[in-house]
């Protein structure tokens, strides 16, 4: 299996869209296979479409607000004392995360191709929100499938998705988080692909999905080369982009513009949920080394049992808490492009106290994963190594949890 | 021997009725309550579709969902599957089994393994819901080397240029889905929709057998009468988790039920 230099790797799939021969494709129902087509003819068509490019920029600044913020966390650093330590952090983004540039680009699409509603799943109810934000600047009629567990314990979201104008139907099969979502979504489509355009909320889904989805989230990374090089003069030699991966929609994005470096000078870490320290359930399938399984029509490293029923996850963080993960993270892996890790709720809940106790920056329980991690392996890492962490989250959606596991203090108002 | 689903087809034929296609989920309620409803049911069913649960199914709405869930939370794993397939086909050889399901179960158990397995219980012909033309190229080569009936699927949105693909990479038997849905929504389409549909698909090649599923109920099977034959599935599971909640045996309510809609084609 090879990574290839100089083709995006969202255009590394073959004619399946299977990437490295086994990772994602299309296994959907029949019903699916039209709307999936028209999508893709449509969307390679875009994607090379000068104008409709301006139009995603156009959107990208004015709206979204570009570039989100790249800037040194110097108190962490000092506390730290061994590589410098940054943040992108992408929560400066309209809505406040990456999930708002794949809603925006999938309004455009489609708006363009003539439909009126638009349909999402969501976890951590970012990528809900921020199609309900997208839905209602483009004037699509919006429909968020949710979990209702996550509806339980992401309620601001929740509101803001609601205010929005969108539906927000609860999931109640299964775990009733972030997967079954998905699924409820999909079944959704199936019924009503004649007349409404879903949006799968990471990089994850039948193939075009996670090519929609990666190439919209490419958006951090192209940012973050420009502000390396403002900063730097160059690209550094020794720099590390760390991420939390739950879908791996943020990460993707985090690091695509650097893919074609060698990974000695620029290294990817993907930090996964790994759940309660107790508890045997997780959701990093790839930390973990889960078989390789079919979920929501893709090919991909999965939970599951022998028999091929999708094992339960647990997770603090609503929106690392899916059993898959996208088949160009599998890709990644496979290449060994990219290392992947895992923090435990502890960890997690521990990285956000330490963050928000030396820097004005709160990130949500996603980002806090990938802070963990990078705290402890920056320790150890050279003065002119540069650490950077996506805070591609704010912590305002999980109050309710962090005033539960910490208590009041750590809960700033918003 | 020739196949048993192509038997029963040419047979019909000769009676000049539709196929009447049960679906129902194994292990549900129980491994053994499922053997018994085959049993019972396949008085009045030509052909037995029975669904292998699976907790993350993208095209099947709330009724046949119960069953899955029903099912899987009794422990029912794949081997179980087989097992019911087997002990039905020592009394009823001849009565077509078909598996009903999605394709990671397939993949977990290794294609061939899976295969040899169906062989083994007796299984006569395959339906993968998540693994469309052209993905199931290679899969339905091999079921037809096993004498297995790989079951390809049309829907509405299926595009003319797939169509005629499809029903030439197709086996004996073909499953039109009436309308865009999951199972078990309510007939959205008129019924002069679906067979001009259905027309289409026999005109590209009468010789295989087309059966139309989706939206059919006690209500609505009569309208499809003059068709190779038609699938009934949410209904029944529904009326399996009605006889659960309400104490009664799901066995008997189950069997009168296909018995009426047997009658209904007749
Ligand atoms: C803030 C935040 N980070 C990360 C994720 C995980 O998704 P992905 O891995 O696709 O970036 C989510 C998902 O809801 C999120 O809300």
């Amino acid at each position: 299996m090879k990574l290839r230099k100089g083709i995006p790797v969202i255009d590394q799939g073959d004619k399946l869209g299977f990437w490295g021969g086994k990772f994602g494709g299309n296994f959907v129902p029949e019903t699916l296979k039209k709307p999936i087509e028209d999508l893709e003819i449509q969307f390679n068509k875009l994607k090379r479409d000068k104008k409709f490019i301006k139009e995603r920029d156009r959107y990208f600044k004015d709206w979204i607000g570009t570039p989100t913020r790249f800037i040194k966390l110097n108190n962490l650093t000092k506390y730290i004392g061994g590589a410098q330590i940054w943040s992108k952090v992408v929560s400066d983004a309209n809505g406040g995360a990456h999930k708002i540039y794949n809603a925006t680009v999938h309004c455009l699409l489609a708006r363009r191709s003539g439909k009126k509603v638009i349909i999402g799943d969501t976890g951590a109810g970012y990528a809900g929100k921020m199609l309900s934000m997208a839905a209602k600047k483009f004037g699509l009629k919006c429909k968020i499938f949710m979990g209702a567990k996550d509806i339980k314990r992401q309620q601001p979201n929740v509101k803001a998705m609601k205010k929005n104008g969108a539906d927000v139907i609860p999931v109640y099969s299964g775990s009733q988080t972030l997967v079954d979502a998905v699924s409820e979504c999909m079944r959704y489509w199936v019924a009503n692909c004649d007349t409404t355009a879903m949006c799968v909320g990471s990089t994850v889904g039948p193939a075009i999905f996670v090519r929609i989805c990666g190439w919209s989230t490419s958006q951090i990374s192209r940012e973050l080369k420009v502000q390396l090089i403002n900063e730097f003069g160059e690209v550094p030699k020794k720099l590390k982009l760390y991420n939390c991966v739950g879908g791996g929609s943020s990460s993707f994005g985090f690091w695509n513009e650097f893919m074609d470096y060698d990974k000695k000078q620029v290294e990817f870490i993907g930090v996964e949920a790994g759940g309660p320290a107790k508890s045997k359930r997780h959701a990093a399938p790839l930390t973990y080394g889960s078989k390789i399984g079919i979920l929501h029509g893709a090919a991909q490293y999965v939970n599951q049992n022998n028999d091929g029923q999708i094992e339960e996850t647990e997770s603090i963080s609503a929106g690392l808490d899916y059993p898959g993960i996208s088949p160009l993270h599998c890709f990644l892996k496979d290449t060994k492009r990219a290392r992947y890790t895992a923090a435990s709720d502890e960890e997690a809940l521990k990285a956000y106290q330490t963050v928000t106790k030396y820097e004005n920056l709160r990130p949500s329980l996603e980002p806090s994963h990938a802070f963990s991690v990078a705290i402890k392996e920056a320790k150890k890492l050279s003065k002119d190594t540069i650490v950077v962490i996506n805070s591609c989250g704010d912590a305002y959606k999980d109050k309710n949890i962090l005033e539960k596991k910490l208590g009041k203090k750590y809960v700033k108002s918003n | 021997m020739s196949n048993p689903i192509r038997q029963t087809f040419q047979n019909l034929k000769k009676e000049r009725r539709a196929a009447l296609l049960t679906y129902t989920v194994a292990g549900d309620s129980s491994n053994k309550q499922s053997l018994e409803i085959l049993k019972s049911i396949s008085n009045y069913a030509d052909i037995l579709e029975l669904g292998v649960p699976h907790n993350t199914p993208v095209a099947d709405g709330g009724q046949i969902q119960t069953s899955a869930y029903r099912a899987i939370k009794n422990g029912i794993k794949m081997n179980d599957v087989f097992k019911i397939v087997k002990n039905f086909k020592k009394i009823k050889y001849s009565k077509p089994v078909i598996l009903m399901g999605y394709y990671n179960m397939i993949y977990q158990y290794g294609e061939n393994n899976f295969l040899k397995n169906c062989k083994k219980s007796g299984v006569n012909g395959l339906i993968v819901v998540d693994l469309p033309w052209p993905e199931n190229k290679i899969f339905s080569k091999k079921c037809k080397k096993s004498s297995i009936n790989f079951i390809q699927l049309i829907s509405p949105t299926t595009s003319k240029k797939r169509l005629k693909s499809i029903i030439k990479d197709s086996h004996n038997m073909i499953y039109y889905i009436s309308m865009l849905s999951t199972t078990g929504g309510k007939l959205k389409v008129s019924p002069r929709k679906i067979l001009i549909n259905y027309n289409k698909i026999k005109k590209i090649d009468p010789k295989k057998n087309c059966v139309i599923g989706f939206g059919i109920t006690e209500k609505t099977i009569s309208k499809f009468k003059n068709t190779d034959g038609l699938v009934v599935g949410s209904q029944i599971c529904k009326e399996i988790t009605r006889s659960l909640n309400n104490r009664q045996n799901p066995v008997i309510n189950v069997s009168k039920m296909v018995s009426k809609l047997r009658k209904k084609i007749s």
